[in-house]
């Protein structure tokens, strides 16, 4: 177990040297100056090349990539004098457009993010697997009929309309919830409104995602009713609700648990339609704005952000199959 | 010897897109204490759909099922056919037990082997988990499992093909029922192992004064084990009787194929005998014989029935009946002599 852990940590330091690598070089052979970002209209060449030095983009590209490596672990000071500043470790590096530590800006929406996907993660799992569960129970029947007209429906249906009618419809028409789009609370300060703040959101991509689950669900219940291990379950006298809550949910459950991860993992990336229909300042804006603005250190941090957690959660899910399937052994 | 099993006129048909798949059409067999019998015949002819029915694993509303299987729960005869859902449940694993063909995949890969077992007693015995666990382990030591108190704690893919197959014997056993019914049980094991599993079984038979209902297609395996046989072809009993007489003196000629298409050891390289033809589809089966289009001895029939009449299960001996329109005499004289040929 420990093995198998130090070695993926290597895997996973190895892999995000790479993609942190592969980001880097792309923005540094752009024919584009960064340092040329740094001042306004009124930007003279002078300032231009000091900010160049101050910033570091004058030295070679590989050692600039080291100074943003040993800038992680280290902490990095830009400048020197009385116009010095400094990103404590971990530092990311400083965005000029904003003004600000890279790691200070992640700090502010990564919460938000996080909100947004595990609450999204929640409620489509209870309404995707519910729904599979029914849908497979009543097999045929309408209930059945009528889960395949929601998977229709939200499969089709973008998550920029769902969330623009969940909009118009829920808060603007029906005042259910109320329009509080600059009011992100922690939900360790005020829960109540900390849902309120994210019911819609979650709702929207929820409903996505959840038409995914509900199909999945329904066909691998239905693909391991028929398996022999059933038979013999009902063959011993066990009566049909348990066949089908113990024997049968059991068995899809493991990949359930590996989908689930790895979709988690890709909204933590940035949910940036979603994001941005509900004006959530969480990475996907973060990572959207960066990438207009050619904001460098930015579009680092966010994409190396999404490769550790997809990474960890990979990590994660392998180890909970582990446990949910006893054939898989990690070692 | 008292009867554990008696089936009646048994019709099973499937409703297809294409039409009635007729799966069994009017079979009736019995089956006592302490007696193993035998249903072979070719895939599809009818012997697993039979065996499930009694089981009544069977869904309700894709299986149309007639005729009646009685069978004992302790000397109470129960018509399978007529039971509710839950009265069948209660059945299934307490009065009569079924071993499945593919032990790899007929255990629950993600239970204990103990847990596996004990749910099977808990089923019938609520509440009782230390009797259940303890019932398992015991069940374990019985079909040859060392160290069963060990291996209870650990999971299918941990045991070989041959081991699975005797956890699956020992859950069939939790509750030591009368009947037992052993799907193609040796069919996905090694020939070794195989031996192994038969002797198994014979020896519990013995010690549980079982029934055993064998479901096979291999004919050594029958020659080992049987008492009477039932030969099923097209969704119909074509031969029954001992087993020797149908080995030594058989009377259908689709036995009698059977039969011949054993490979055996020979000096002269022959070509395996197999039966010509495919075994007919079972929606829409032809009036008159269904082996008619195979059968090899069809111009001896006197009558020239074979195409327009099914034959009836008939027989001079009380034991020992068979279908076929050619007379018994002309017949057992024919395949005698070809049986003869082939001994040679």
């Amino acid at each position: 177990m420990l093995s198998f852990i130090s070695r993926r940590a290597l895997f996973a330091a190895i892999t995000i040297l790479i993609v942190s690598a592969v980001v880097f070089a792309i923005f540094s052979f752009l024919p584009f100056d960064p340092a040329s970002l740094t001042c306004g209209q009124r930007c003279t060449k002078q300032i231009i090349a000091a900010n160049r030095i101050r910033l570091g983009f004058d030295k070679p590209v590989y050692e600039q990539y080291w100074l943003f490596l040993s800038g992680i672990f280290a902490g990095r000071t830009y400048g020197s004098g009385s116009a010095a500043f400094t990103c404590p470790a971990p530092s990311f590096g400083y965005s000029f457009n904003e003004n600000a530590c890279v790691t200070d800006m992640l700090r502010e929406s990564l919460p938000i993010t996080i909100s947004l996907a595990v609450g999204a993660l929640i409620m489509w799992l209870l309404l995707g697997i519910g729904l599979g569960i029914v849908a497979a129970k009543f097999k045929n029947r309408w209930p059945d009929t009528s889960s395949s007209v929601f998977v229709l429906l939200a499969t089709s249906l973008p998550t920029f309309v769902t969330g623009l009618f969940l909009l118009i419809w829920v808060t603007m028409k029906w005042h259910l919830v109320p329009l509080s789009l600059n009011g992100y609370t922690s939900i360790f300060d005020n829960p109540w409104k900390f849902c309120v703040y994210f019911i819609l959101p979650w709702f929207t991509l929820a409903i996505a995602y959840a038409a995914i689950y509900t199909r999945f669900t329904r066909a691998a219940l239905l693909e391991t009713l028929g398996e022999d291990y059933i038979r013999t379950a009902r063959a011993k006298g066990v009566g049909e609700r348990v066949v089908f809550f113990k024997h049968t949910l059991r068995a899809v459950l493991a990949p359930l648990v590996t989908m689930a991860g790895l979709d988690f993992a890709g909204l933590i990336g940035g949910a940036i339609i979603t994001e941005t229909i509900f004006n959530l300042p969480g990475l996907g804006r973060l990572t959207l704005r960066s990438t207009y603005e050619f904001d460098l250190p930015v579009v680092l941090a966010t994409t190396i952000l999404a490769a550790v957690v997809v990474i960890v959660m990979n990590l994660i899910v392998d180890m909970l199959y582990a446990v949910l399937d006893p054939r898989v052994r990690i070692t | 010897m008292s009867e554990l099993l008696r089936i009646e006129d048994l019709h099973v048909s499937f409703k297809t897109d294409d039409g009635m798949v007729r799966a069994v059409d009017g079979v009736s067999l019995t089956l006592n204490a302490g007696e193993t019998v035998a249903i072979v015949g070719e895939s599809g002819s009818g012997k697993t759909v039979t065996s499930l029915s009694v089981m009544g694993l069977h869904k309700k509303g894709q299986a149309e099922i007639t005729g009646s299987i009685s069978l004992s729960d302790n000397g109470v005869f129960k018509d399978v056919v007529h039971l509710s859902d839950d009265e069948i449940r209660d059945i299934r694993g307490r009065a009569v037990s079924m071993i499945f063909q593919d032990p790899m995949s007929s255990l629950h890969p993600y239970y204990k082997i103990g847990n596996q077992l004990a749910e099977g007693y808990l089923v019938h015995n609520p509440g009782k988990k230390k009797e259940a666990m303890a019932r398992a382990i015991e069940m374990l030591d019985l079909v040859g499992i060392p160290e069963p108190a060990k291996r209870a704690k650990e999971f299918p893919h941990q045991f070989s093909g041959g081991m699975r197959q005797r956890v699956m014997i020992a859950l069939a056993l939790m509750n030591s029922p009368q009947i037992l019914i052993a799907d193609e049980p040796t069919t996905a094991l090694d020939v070794t192992v195989q031996a192994q599993i038969l002797a198994l079984l014979s020896k519990l038979k013995k010690e549980f004064n079982m029934g055993i209902l064998l479901i096979t297609h291999d004919l050594g395996v029958v020659a080992q084990v049987a008492d009477r046989v039932n030969v099923m072809y097209a969704g119909r009993i074509v031969e029954e009787g001992p087993v020797d007489d149908i080995f030594y003196s058989p009377l259908a000629p689709y036995t009698l194929g059977l039969l011949k298409s054993v490979p055996r050891v020979s000096k002269n390289n022959e070509r395996l005998k197999a039966i010509p033809g495919q075994p007919p589809s079972l929606i829409n089966l032809p009036v008159g014989c269904p082996f008619a289009p195979r059968c090899e001895y069809k111009q001896h029939s006197s009558e020239s029935g074979c195409n327009t009449t099914r034959p009836d299960l008939l027989g001079t001996s009380p034991t020992h009946r068979s279908r076929c329109h050619v007379p018994e005499k002309l017949r057992s004289e024919l395949f005698a002599a070809e049986l003869k040929e082939l001994q040679a």
